[in-house]
């Protein structure tokens, strides 16, 4: 079965976000307000998978995070 | 005689450099393709550079390459591991060092001279210098700010310091923790270096201090 998956990776909680902190600055500059700004990543796919839950989340420990600073969410939706 | 590897990834840079920084501290090295097999081998070096253009984050995709399995045998037996820059991007990114490396604190490249305060002289590739010495090698890298959970696990190796060998806020170019430039394993036979010690292992590059590194390891292969 073929699955459309989407995958957000950003920062943990408290853990500074030096990108986000430069654009929400230059947000501010321009005048808008803005706070916490975070520049997550994201990445989308198709997979092939009997198991796309299990996939993708160890796809994501083993390589599109690093558990030690990241955490994810995901959404998983069948190719029609 | 010892022979090293030095591991060469697609957008590694500063191979041919530790090439010659080993030989100089008195051992035999060899770039090695990362296909290659690290059979035959004493001791490997993993040096600076983009490896994969440090798409995903510094050292992700390097780290799970086969030849990382090699390295990791290398450090479960004990034999020196040094990571230099993008090496130990990789080296804590593989698992075999704690912590990650971050974005620096103000999120650009820094390439500049710093100072650094040697933390533990009792590791292969410290034992050289003094405990406290003060010395210079150079830092080029986007994402050097070194992270833990827990600081108190982390076997410091050396420190950005001021020239007089104090830790400040000031002396610390890119956020990291503790101002922590370079760390080892437990075991101390596995060390990651933000600071370039194969750029400062000749007198007409600015400093030899690099290069104490390097006669540390050899020695300690030697044995």
């Amino acid at each position: 079965m073929k699955w459309k998956v989407k995958v957000i990776v950003r920062l943990k909680e408290g853990l500074n976000d030096p990108e986000g902190r430069v654009i929400g600055n230059a947000l501010k500059n321009l005048g808008f307000s803005v706070e916490n700004l975070r520049v997550p990543k994201y990445f989308e796919f198709e997979l092939e998978s009997e198991r796309p839950e299990e996939e993708v989340e160890e796809m994501c420990r083993k390589l599109l995070a690093n558990p030690l600073i990241h955490e994810w969410e995901y959404s998983i939706e069948p190719v029609s | 005689m010892v022979k090293f590897a030095v591991v060469v990834f697609p957008g590694t840079n500063c191979d041919f450099e530790t090439e010659r920084a080993i030989r100089k501290a008195g051992a035999e090295a060899e770039r090695v393709w990362y296909k290659t097999s690290l059979k035959d081998f004493d001791g490997v070096v993993l040096p600076g550079g983009f490896s994969y253009a440090d798409y995903l984050r510094a050292g992700a995709i390097a780290a799970r390459q086969e030849i990382i399995e090699e390295v990791k045998e290398f450090a479960r037996d004990g034999k020196p591991v040094l990571g230099i820059c993008n090496g130990f991007q990789v080296l804590t990114e593989a698992g075999l060092l704690p912590g990650a490396l971050r974005p620096n604190k103000v999120p650009r490249f820094i390439c500049r001279w710093v100072h650094l305060r040697v933390a533990d002289t009792e590791t292969p590739f410290t034992q050289f210098y003094e405990p406290g010495e003060v010395i210079r090698m150079p830092i080029a890298h986007a994402e050097g700010n070194y992270y833990a959970d827990d600081p108190s696990k982390v076997r410091i190796a050396f420190q950005y310091s001021d020239e007089e060998g104090n830790i400040t806020e000031e002396a610390n170019p890119n956020g990291s923790l503790l101002n922590i430039a370079a760390i080892a394993n437990e075991n101390g036979n596995v060390l990651g270096t933000m600071p370039h010690p194969e750029r400062a292992s000749d007198r007409f590059l600015g400093s030899e201090d690099g290069l104490k590194l390097f006669r540390s390891m050899v020695e300690w292969a030697r044995k």
